[in-house]
């Protein structure tokens, strides 16, 4: 039989982080997003907790779950704020996910357990300046010298990417307009050539790093490409089919935090002498938002269970980062209506789901690019 | 050092109460359960305890299926093994005999519990365990250290604190700060699928009381706000209203 509640694993795990997040999160998300502070003590904590390595074999130092426990994860960490749910999810999904499913057994015995811990936070580059949803027309290349690669270039909006110990990144090996044209590779902080660049100063997610990556004459050895020359966009594209699920489930994160700021809210808030929620004004957004986050959740469990049953996700991951997506900007949106004035302020958390909720609809593949790929697979 | 912690199996502290069966059993919809707070205090001290001195550390709690949860949680914040007692735990002494008769079956060193349950508040089960097993049974306790055979423990007493030294065994109801909560981690989860949750037989039914009904206290009235300067308005609600003067 089909079960649609969380597992007792889910449910502790949901909990743990409540319990840590109580302390460690809400106390600080206010002055971290007014800052624009990257917590990187915090994100050391949740590499203790086995937060930076979900799906990371436990042989590899990880804490070896499948993708249901790693929603969860994320929507938990998500409600708390919603940039600490990103960041930890393209540490996981991206870095982390890309040397898992690519890299060479020594690849996965240097890196997987320094990541799982977060000992090393990871970044990972394809977005360029100018070719974002075209990523296939990247400009960063790597030309072979000797046993080396020379890396020139930039890529930008990366998550970590001054913060980061180690970073993938896809170069451009050959043609413009090949897909099997650009490599992977895995370069350490510290390598001569490669250095951070300017930090984004963002609307949202603001305590999440994002932050150009710069290459100039980077001398990268041959042993530190990911799987095979030339297939790097190829395993890039299956690292986003994995991804969209990580950004999926910060979506539903946002969404299930902005229904129940509104649900409480709205019990408590009186106007003509009564809750809110008398009025049909309000139960009917309650209703929309409770509705759709249903769907959400349906959505992106539905792509982690194939996931973790290494059925093929293209079509389910881009439906559910779609779908969930449009319903974290929608509820966030309702919700800041629901509180009224308070919801403008920072008083309240709405706002900031507000402000957080729109990195949804674009990182990872915008909502368009979802309608192409599902369009294109359910045109096949 | 074996060590054994009992934990009760409780309503979330915001969880809404409400009864069935005109007003005879508490109604468990929508509510979550938890480790008790004060046993989840007793719990972490002897997870460190238990890593400093070494041995084993159990888990027990006297309950129905549905508390395998809270034990499992119990093993994924450090237990290394659980013991539940296949029983609804009907009183007091009730649970102190299931707790007595595996607490002597397994010779444990230190059997800490929490000062009081959060459900029936009864704080009576160290002090019944203590009795049954012939031990000193020591209660509240907020710190708590092992030196070799004894223990050096302070006490908290009315306008103060106690300092006591007892030696081993013994039964101690804590609370805090005798250490900080624990969080589980994601290995302690997953590692608590594999450790051993014992399911076993009681001991006696014997009972000391039974509970014929519950009641709600009354709903809390509306709050009148008055003018701090409108000192009589106050005196005339007291005396009127209120009928407290």
């Amino acid at each position: 039989m089909m079960s649609f509640e969380l597992n007792e694993n889910q449910e502790m795990i949901a909990q743990m982080i409540r319990d840590f997040g109580a302390k460690e999160i809400t106390p600080y998300r206010n002055e971290w997003d007014e800052k624009q502070f990257f917590p990187l003590e915090l994100f050391k904590k949740l590499g203790e907790l086995g937060l930076m390595g979900v799906l990371v074999p436990t042989e590899y130092g990880g804490s070896g779950f499948g993708y249901l426990e790693y929603v969860t994860a994320i929507v938990e960490l998500s409600k708390l704020d919603p940039g600490v749910g990103l960041s930890m999810a393209a540490h996981n999904s991206l870095c982390t996910g890309h040397i898992m499913m690519f890299g060479s057994e020594e690849q996965k015995q240097k890196y997987l357990p320094k990541l799982a811990t977060c000992e090393m936070l990871g970044a990972w580059g394809l977005t360029e300046p100018n070719t974002g949803s075209d990523a296939g027309n990247m400009r960063t290349v790597a030309i072979k010298d000797g046993d080396h690669y020379v890396i020139n270039g930039a890529k930008n909006f990366i998550t970590h990417g001054v913060s980061g110990d180690v970073a993938v990144v896809i170069a451009r090996t050959g043609e413009v307009g090949d897909s099997h044209g650009m490599t992977a590779f895995v370069i350490e902080k510290g390598t001569a050539g490669f250095r951070g660049g300017r930090k984004e100063d963002k609307l949202g997610m603001r305590c999440s790093e994002t932050a150009e990556m710069i290459f100039e004459d980077c001398r990268v050895h041959e042993s530190q490409v990911l799987g095979e020359v030339g297939e790097g966009f190829i395993q890039s594209m299956k690292i986003l089919d994995g991804g969209r699920i990580s950004i999926a489930a910060l979506s539903l994160g946002i969404a299930e935090g902005a229904l129940d700021a509104s649900l409480a809210y709205s019990k408590e808030r009186q106007q003509f002498n009564q809750p809110i929620n008398r009025f049909q004004g309000i139960a009917f957004k309650l209703a929309d938002m409770a509705t759709e986050t249903e769907a959400a959740r349906l959505l992106t469990f539905k792509a982690a269970d194939l996931k973790n049953r290494g059925v093929k996700v293209t079509l389910a991951s881009a439906k559910a980062k779609y779908y969930a997506s449009e319903v974290a900007v929608r509820n966030a949106n309702e919700a800041v209506q629901i509180f009224g004035g308070y919801g403008f302020t920072k008083d309240y958390p709405v706002e900031k789901y507000y402000r957080d909720a729109k990195l949804c609809t674009i990182g990872e593949g915008t909502s368009e690019i979802q309608k192409l790929v599902i369009s294109r697979e359910v045109l096949k | 050092m074996k060590i054994l912690v009992c934990i009760t199996h409780v309503p979330d502290t915001t969880s809404k109460i409400q009864f069935t069966d005109n007003n005879t059993k508490f109604d468990k919809t929508g509510v979550q359960f938890i480790i008790g707070p004060y046993d989840d205090y007793a719990l972490a001290r002897a997870v460190e305890l238990r890593d400093q001195t070494g041995g084993e550390l159990t888990v027990l709690n006297v309950g129905e299926a549905e508390t395998e949860p809270t034990l499992r949680k119990a093993l994924a914040i450090g237990a290394d093994k659980a013991i539940r007692v296949n029983a609804f735990p009907k009183d007091a002494y009730f649970v102190a005999l299931q707790i007595a008769h595996y607490a002597k079956e397994g010779a444990y060193d230190l059997i800490l519990m929490g000062r009081e349950s959060i459900d029936f508040n009864g704080g009576m089960v160290h002090g019944m365990v203590g009795e049954l097993l012939g031990m000193p049974s020591i209660s509240p306790v907020m710190k708590l250290d092992i030196e070799g055979q004894s223990a050096k423990m302070a006490r908290e007493i009315e306008g103060g604190k106690e300092y006591i030294e007892v030696d081993l065994p013994f039964i101690a109801g804590c609370q805090e700060p005798i250490a900080e909560w624990k969080i589980p981690n994601m290995r302690g989860i997953m590692s608590a699928r594999t450790k051993p949750l014992d399911v076993v037989e009681t001991i006696s039914d014997e009972t000391f009381s039974q509970v014929n009904a519950f009641q709600l206290p009354p709903a809390k009235g509306a709050v009148q706000l008055i003018d701090k300067d409108n000192v009589e308005e106050l005196v005339r609600l007291l005396k009127n209203e209120a009928k407290i003067l």
